[in-house]
């Protein structure tokens, strides 16, 4: 049952502050934010990005043990830039071990990157965990709509997106269902070597292609039936708009950053 | 013996999160060798996680299941070989059709069992008899075949593994009429000619009422009853309140019973129902406005 832990983009519906902000103000403060990680020099600039997160998941009421949960897979990169930093950053050495030095200056940027790292990871997921994937690629569209006077198909991306997160869940769940009835008639998939399991995904991978162009076939089917004809014209049935709880979000956003780049006019501790 | 078997079965689903559902509630049942089981529930009653269990493909959260006396989840048992005794045939088989020609994807099966090619290719052609799947259509491929035709392929790839136990999971579901009752005569016969033992999961009462020997039912994750079909369907106000279809001659013989006739309302079948009017008749005390009556209740 591997295949259903798979979770992309996992939405908590909910109904706290953060879910109801506009999904394209929560595209610009999260990027924003991600530039803000960046141009923090003085550590309590860090405690001061943290604080925002630990504040914005708390509102959002999205238990702070999925925040581990996402912080999972990234664990081998964190550690990886970490001592990449640690080692090959030169400075003033405090410990030194054959052709290893740790330097002062490799510490703090160690540090620094892998809390960077960690609150990128957070805060974009705090994005997708409170925002549908529906709602995030409507707002995408309209982010990116100034690109379509550049002839850039921008709504066309955006139902793309929207069509491919629809199916992921379907999919998955087709392909553990065909993987049981292939292995109710005794397919073996958990041994042999690479060849023979590459060679075991076949009875897997056919009908599940089989089975994606039919719905492919029938979803743009039923797509024309509704006379669906491209961005064109096209209304929406749920309008975005902008509202006062946007301006608090992005107001409380500008005051952390305001913070962080006084923070780093004191002098550095480390 | 019995050739299945569970003790205490509860299986549930994403355990320790904030999703976790039981789908199967302690479940306790003997099945005996050579029956023809009617397997029937609502939707989300658990009754394919059961099934699911019966060849090993979902691993209880507590309980056992023997399966021929042997406990599939002990030391030293291959799953694999559980699987080969107890052939699940899912729903819409004919979406796991893979191989270039049906005769292959028959034999996909047997061939995973590691038989040898005169036994895959005897197996095969009983098999494809069992189906009813002419010997010119084994060599095309199993896509240019129509959907009825496909879904009797799949089957054959369950039946070609020669399984004590053969389990379907809704093998009518998107049929017409006619396709239906063809693959449930198959299956009978299937049962009939080689004694083994049939489950065949089915949201249908009146396919149940008119294949099965036996029935189980399945309400909430629990097992409401596991018996005769008289039995059960005698018990059809409750089997109702779960929302399941009892069948419409039932129906008939219920509200008639309520009204006052001495008829049984355990009555399930035509033939039944024939026999119950047949024996009223012979003692007289049919009003004339019978009929219509019972065609009141049956709109009701």
């Amino acid at each position: 049952m591997a295949l259903k832990d798979i979770t992309i983009g996992q939405y908590f519906p909910g109904h706290s502050f953060v879910h109801q902000v506009d999904p394209r103000m929560k595209i610009i403060i999260t990027f924003v934010y991600v530039v803000m990680l960046f141009m923090i020099d003085h550590p309590a600039g860090l405690l001061v990005g943290a604080l925002f997160l630990v504040v914005a998941y708390g509102v959002s009421g999205i238990p702070y043990k999925m925040i581990l949960k996402s912080l999972k897979p990234m664990v081998p990169i964190i550690l990886f830039t970490g001592i990449l930093n640690l080692f090959f950053i030169q400075g003033d050495t405090v410990f030194s071990l054959w052709i290893l030095r740790i330097s002062r200056q490799g510490i703090s940027t160690a540090v620094f990157m892998a809390v960077r790292i960690l609150l990128l990871i957070a805060g974009t997921s705090l994005l997708t965990y409170t925002s549908s994937p529906i709602a995030l690629t409507d707002a995408i569209e309209q982010l990116f709509g100034p690109l379509k006077k550049l002839h850039f198909p921008v709504h066309e991306l955006a139902m793309m997106m929207t069509i491919a997160l629809r199916f992921i869940p379907t999919l998955i769940e087709e392909t553990d269902k065909i993987m049981n009835a292939q292995k109710a008639r005794g397919a073996d998939m958990e041994s042999g070597g690479l060849m023979q399991r590459a060679k075991a995904l076949i009875p897997v991978l056919i009908p599940l292609f089989v089975s994606a162009f039919r719905r492919a076939d029938e979803l743009a089917l039923a797509m024309e039936c509704r006379c669906y004809r491209g961005g064109e014209g096209r209304t929406r049935m749920r309008q975005l708009h902008y509202s006062f709880r946007d301006g608090v979000a992005l107001g409380v956003l500008i005051c952390c950053m305001v913070g962080i780049l006084l923070l780093n006019r004191l002098p550095a501790v480390l | 013996m019995a050739i299945i078997k569970t003790e205490h079965l509860t299986y549930t689903y994403s355990a320790g999160t904030p999703f976790e559902k039981v789908a199967i509630n302690d479940i306790n049942l003997e099945i005996e060798q050579g029956e023809l089981v009617g397997v029937i529930g609502h939707t989300g009653s658990g009754k394919s996680t059961l099934i699911q269990h019966f060849n090993g493909l979902v691993k209880p959260t507590s309980g056992k299941i023997y399966i021929d006396g042997k406990d599939i989840w002990s030391e030293g048992v291959n799953i694999r070989d559980i699987r080969f005794q107890v052939g699940l045939v899912f729903q819409y088989p004919e979406y796991q059709l893979f191989e270039e020609t049906v005769y292959k994807d028959i034999a996909f099966g047997p061939k995973n069992m590691g038989l040898s090619e005169e036994e895959i290719d005897h197996r095969v052609h009983q098999a494809a008899e069992f189906v009813g799947l002419p010997a010119e259509l084994l060599e095309k491929s199993p896509f240019e075949l129509s959907g009825g035709q496909k879904r009797r392929v799949a089957i054959a790839g369950v039946i070609a593994m020669e399984p004590k136990v053969l389990i379907l999971d809704e093998p009518t579901a998107g049929l017409d009429p006619k396709g239906r009752d063809r693959i449930l005569s198959q299956i009978c016969n299937y049962h009939r000619e080689t004694g083994r033992t049939v489950l065949i999961v089915s949201h249908s009462m009146e396919d149940v009422a008119k294949f099965a020997q036996k029935v189980l039912v399945m309400n909430q994750s629990k097992l409401f009853c596991y018996d005769d079909v008289e039995k059960v369907f005698s018990q059809s106000a409750q089997i109702a309140q779960m929302g399941l279809a009892i069948p419409q001659i039932t129906r008939v013989f219920v509200e008639l019973a309520k009204r006052g006739y001495p008829v049984s309302s355990s009555v399930y079948t035509v033939e039944q129902a024939r026999q119950e009017i047949l024996a009223l008749l012979k003692k007289g005390n049919l009003p004339d406005d019978f009929l219509q009556k019972g065609g009141d209740a049956l709109w009701r």
